[in-house]
């Protein structure tokens, strides 16, 4: 299988270099240390995807299947272009600023965002704000490591936001590791678990490699290249399959919608 | 710290005291004196903060050196109780009626280094490694690099230099 994901890698005003498409390897299971010390992993159901009575406000008692009542059963699908090439590039420059980012600091790395909403940085001028929950984003900056547990969290984000939606990977760790390369905690290749518009290189990158990074997105949209949540509806299966290879206790719906 | 570790010695048997900092001192006991000194020390002798609970691997000796350091804060001094555990079915006895934070850094140590903590609260669910089976990665026979390798996934491209040598070829391209 072949990954067809355009990432680039942005550093400063410049972009320094293009990834080529890359072989998924056929990776074995995990495979347990020899003479290893192992304990037994007992999953507990989670209590809120039970299936169980619940009293409503009128005093009707009526049963909930959380994972069939309060999420969507089907996967994520493809948004298709709009009718005409001109409405589309009216929507794509009109998504092009407004980009809202989700203010989820996965790693070290969030505190490169900090300054940007200051008056020296000020990224708002440039029509990018931070939102508080993944339904009103449409950007979420990877920002640094991610170890597995966190992982979890971030495709839950991910997939909860709308489309068109984008991901920035920020740092070196989101590129290939960084300096958590031999960590036994931290994904190496972020671009496995979720399609990656842009990556901006460095430990950490300044506030001004951000916003040219941002501003480097925003020429993608308005080409019509983020195409990264197509991406992932396409891809789910191969997406789901490498989350869940590392992901070991998942106890969550496929697609968390 | 000497009139402690004396007041301390006629209640348990201690080893040497290694006093680092005129305001910190550390000693060794036996595991079953524990609990006893680390009762009087808080009751009697106003070391009522315990600062943290961490472990120390000593591979080549077979065993897991716990340190329990405890803090005065009046004084500004700390004491730590060093025990000595065999690394092997590696189990200790839990302090949270004491502090309740030892349940926390107990729940770690079982995490990472694969310490039994029997009776200590919670002390079975998952602290930071989400479905960790195998190894605790911090006890030092695992091997981080070569378990990052297998499991996840890799992008070529990444170089490595030996410092010494690059730095030459930087400074003294055409040799010395």
């Amino acid at each position: 299988m072949k990954v067809e994901l355009e990432s680039r890698i942005v550093e400063g005003p410049e972009v320094v270099g293009v990834e080529p498409a890359l072989d998924l390897q056929g990776k074995a299971l995990p495979a347990v240390q020899p003479g290893a010390y192992s304990r037994t992993v007992t999953l507990m159901p989670r209590a809120e995807l039970e299936r169980r009575m619940v009293k409503g406000p009128d005093g009707v008692e009526f049963e909930v299947e959380p994972l069939r009542d309060y999420y969507c059963e089907a996967g994520p699908t493809v948004m298709p272009a709009a009718y005409l090439k001109i409405v589309e590039d009216l929507f794509n420059w009109a998504r092009s600023r407004s980009i809202w980012i989700l203010g989820f600091g996965t790693g070290c790395g969030a505190i490169e965002m900090r300054p940007l909403m200051t008056p020296r940085f000020d990224a708002y001028r440039f029509g990018i704000q931070w939102r508080p929950t993944p339904r009103q984003a449409n950007l979420f900056v990877i920002s640094g490591y991610l170890s597995v547990k966190t992982l979890k969290r971030a495709i839950r984000c991910y997939e909860q936001m709308q489309n068109p939606k984008y991901v920035v990977g920020l740092g070196s760790c989101t590129i290939n590791g960084g300096m958590y390369w031999d960590s036994y905690n931290t994904i190496k290749r972020l671009d496995d678990y979720l399609p990656v518009d842009v990556y901006i290189a460095g430990c950490m990158p300044r506030p001004e490699a951000l916003l040219q990074g941002f501003e480097d997105l925003k020429k993608l949209i308005r080409a019509g290249k983020a195409e990264g949540a197509n991406q992932y509806a396409e891809r789910f299966d191969w997406y789901k399959a490498n989350q869940k290879q590392i992901i070991h206790d998942w106890d969550m719906p496929d697609y968390n919608w | 710290m000497r009139e402690l570790y004396a007041r301390l010695k006629e209640r348990c048997a201690l080893g040497e005291l290694t006093q680092q900092r005129p305001n910190l001192g550390f000693v060794t006991l036996p595991r079953e004196q524990l609990r006893q000194a680390l009762t009087h020390l808080r009751d009697s002798e106003g070391y009522t903060h315990l600062v943290l609970l961490t472990a120390v691997d000593w591979l080549e000796d077979g065993q897991f050196q716990l340190t329990y350091l405890l803090s005065h804060r009046t004084q500004g001094r700390d004491f730590g109780l060093r025990v000595l555990i065999p690394r092997m079915d590696a189990e200790m006895d839990s302090i949270h009626d004491l502090w309740p934070t030892a349940a926390t850094y107990q729940r770690e140590l079982r995490e990472m280094f694969g310490i039994q903590f029997p009776g200590s609260p919670g002390v079975n669910d998952d602290f930071i490694l989400e479905g960790w089976t195998g190894m605790p990665p911090y006890r030092r026979d695992f091997d981080t690099k070569r378990f990052s390798e297998e499991n996840y996934n890799h992008r070529p491209g990444r170089e490595t230099r030996d410092p010494t040598t690059y730095m030459k070829q930087q400074l003294y391209p055409g040799g010395l």
